[in-house]
């Protein structure tokens, strides 16, 4: 027998602790798939990792990893691969991270062009600390810090990265996927894939935003939170390229 | 020998180069800016890296990140950044990152005043940042001690992965004198961290995790439990102090820093009155001399005068704790940037004798 597929060595252990329905795993497994593709190995690598459910994976991988305080893993990304130029660095950010307490960090490290990788997790929700309003919490939806729904007028609405990200000079590919279900998870899966190259290359900055499912944030069951994805989230975040100078 | 006539932080900038500094993080603020100008241009000469942060948050962070590789690493700002900078701070401890910074501090709460002042004693020596840690506070108190001390602060900080503070003020930032230069460090001969540093693999080929989260209550205590013996060890090893005029001493003045400076003219002019006055000096501000005032004759001292360009005082909540009600203990100081003077000292001095 020939095997066609393999789970990536990368990961330390099989499963792992997000909760049912969240696509956190499925964007762990298409990094690591996508670093094993390139030749990248755990030794080349250091990963910068976030506060909030982002950092559950990291005790599922077997990369070197540099764990930032809330919002500051761009920070830390820019001491990290200035000095050791030659390791493949990729920062992984939820959206509190990098949209709110790290928005700073985040528009200042694409300003620069820093020679990282940004894979930013967008579900719309602080998932670990239990469903409060998120920078990028929909128009009307509810969390528990905005019990009757996001508003504009007091809460102001969801900030799009993408379309923010994508202004700045130094930014040569920013584009947003998401993960809720296979056809999308393989056009995701290709822009990593473009954006680690990019590392690899030298060829500039590289901006991934993945719209990811939290239907425990979302008081939601998993095919619920599918069916809110496509009808809702996709409508506020549009996919797509936003910028593309390679 | 290596004489040069330069400002302090000019100086305390060249003394972190030729000591291996190879990054530098820093927002601009008044009284530093002259450490981060030179850097800018003295680190790129030597295969360094300097970033002009985008914040005081984000600085400390980027010398996290490069501490973590194993890259001597530094910053610098005044009082208020140290208040911004105390989250990363603590985070490094918590990771075990070696770094260094250089504090020059300012007169008062919030904006503080940008003139001499050494308001920052307990924010620096205490804790500056959650979690309950301590930093290695070294205190200069001329442009020359500056630069040695900042020389040894990479030592420090490497050899008890941590985080060592260089406290000075305005006067040390801003002064130009004749200063002797420490030898260009070999960065061959520095520890190489490859027992942690995140560019390499463990013994086993097991990856490399560095991070201030320890997972499960016992094993953070454990840590807890290490950090408070090696501030112990600390105490035991590495405290370094002045003594002047001290041994036939019957009033002693206890400063540190410009303040201390400033009190040894003072000290000399009392001596040819024939008054008996000495100083304790720390220099290591953290740990604290306790020992020295183990020796003092208390039945001749009936004064110790804590001396700082501070109101309230603060060297003298550490100084009462070390005299423990063994003689009076009392404060004098000068503050909002209002450089204390010999003639304040000499006068407080007389009043309290």
């Amino acid at each position: 027998m020939q095997a066609v597929y393999e789970r990536s060595q990368l990961f330390e252990s099989y499963g792992h602790n997000f909760c049912p329905g969240c696509t956190h795993g499925i964007a762990h497994t298409a990094i690591m798939d996508t670093l094993d593709e390139l030749g990248i190995k755990n030794e080349d690598t250091i990963a910068i990792y976030p506060v909030g459910c982002g950092v559950i994976g990291l005790s599922n991988t077997k990369l070197n990893v540099v764990h930032a305080a809330h919002g500051r893993a761009p920070a830390v990304a820019t001491g990290v691969k200035r000095c050791a130029p030659d390791k493949f660095v990729f920062v992984y950010q939820g959206d509190g991270d990098l949209a709110s307490i790290g928005m700073a960090e985040t528009i200042h490290m694409a300003n620069r062009g820093e020679r990282v990788t940004t894979i930013f997790i967008n579900n719309t929700i602080y998932g670990m600390t239990g469903g409060q309003m998120a920078p990028t919490t929909l128009l009307g939806q509810k969390a528990t810090t905005a019990p009757e729904g996001r508003g504009e007028h007091g809460e102001g609405m969801p900030i799009k990265m993408c379309e923010l990200i994508s202004e700045l000079h130094e930014t040569k590919f920013v584009a947003r996927y998401s993960l809720h279900n296979a056809a999308n998870i393989i056009k995701a899966r290709a822009g990593i894939k473009k954006a680690f190259q990019m590392q690899l290359e030298d060829k500039g900055y590289a901006f991934i935003e993945l719209l990811s499912m939290c239907p425990t944030g979302w008081k939601l069951s998993p095919r619920n939170a599918v069916k809110y994805m496509e009808e809702k989230v996709i409508n506020t975040f549009p996919l797509g390229v936003f910028k593309e100078e390679v | 020998m290596d004489n040069k006539f330069m400002k302090g932080s000019e100086a305390v900038a060249e003394a972190a180069v030729r000591a291996g500094c190879r990054f530098f993080a820093g927002y601009p603020i008044t009284p530093q800016n002259e450490l981060p100008e030179y850097l800018s241009a003295r680190l790129p000469q030597v295969g360094g890296h300097f970033v002009q942060g985008e914040s005081e948050v984000a600085s400390i962070n980027m010398v996290y990140g490069a501490a973590s590789v194993g890259t001597r690493a530094m910053t610098s700002s005044s009082g208020p950044g140290l208040s911004l900078k105390a989250e990363g701070l603590s985070c490094a401890i918590g990771a075990k990152l070696p770094l260094v910074i250089a504090i020059m501090s300012r007169g008062g709460p919030g904006q503080g005043e940008i003139f001499p002042a050494q308001q920052d004693y307990l924010f620096a020596v205490k804790g500056p940042g959650h979690g309950g840690f301590k930093c290695f506070v070294l205190a200069p108190s001329t442009g020359q001690e500056a630069v040695d001390l900042t020389y040894k602060a990479f030592d420090y900080a490497d050899k008890y992965r941590t985080a060592v503070i260089v406290l000075g003020d305005g006067v040390i930032a801003n002064t130009m004198e004749n200063i002797t230069l420490p030898p260009m460090r070999d960065l061959s001969t520095l520890p190489q961290h490859e027992d942690w540093k995140a560019t390499t693999k463990g013994l086993n080929g097991e990856r490399r995790w560095i991070t201030s989260y320890v997972p499960g209550p016992e094993k953070l205590e454990q840590e807890n439990l290490k950090m408070a013996a090696m501030y112990e060890l600390w105490k035991q090893t590495e405290v370094l102090h002045e003594e002047y005029e001290l041994e036939d001493a019957e009033f002693v003045i206890c400063s540190y820093g410009s303040s201390a400076r400033i009190c040894k003219e003072v000290i000399n002019t009392l001596r040819e009155e024939g008054i008996k006055v000495g100083m304790i000096r720390p220099i290591t501000l953290h740990p604290f001399p306790e020992e020295v005032f183990e020796h003092l004759n208390y039945g001749k001292v009936k004064t110790v005068l804590c001396i700082e360009m501070s109101n309230p005082g603060q060297l003298i909540e550490d100084v009462k704790l070390c005299v423990a009600r063994r003689c009076n203990v009392m404060h004098y100081g000068r503050s909002g940037g209002v450089i204390i003077s010999p003639e304040d000292i000499y006068k407080a001095v007389k009043e309290r004798m």
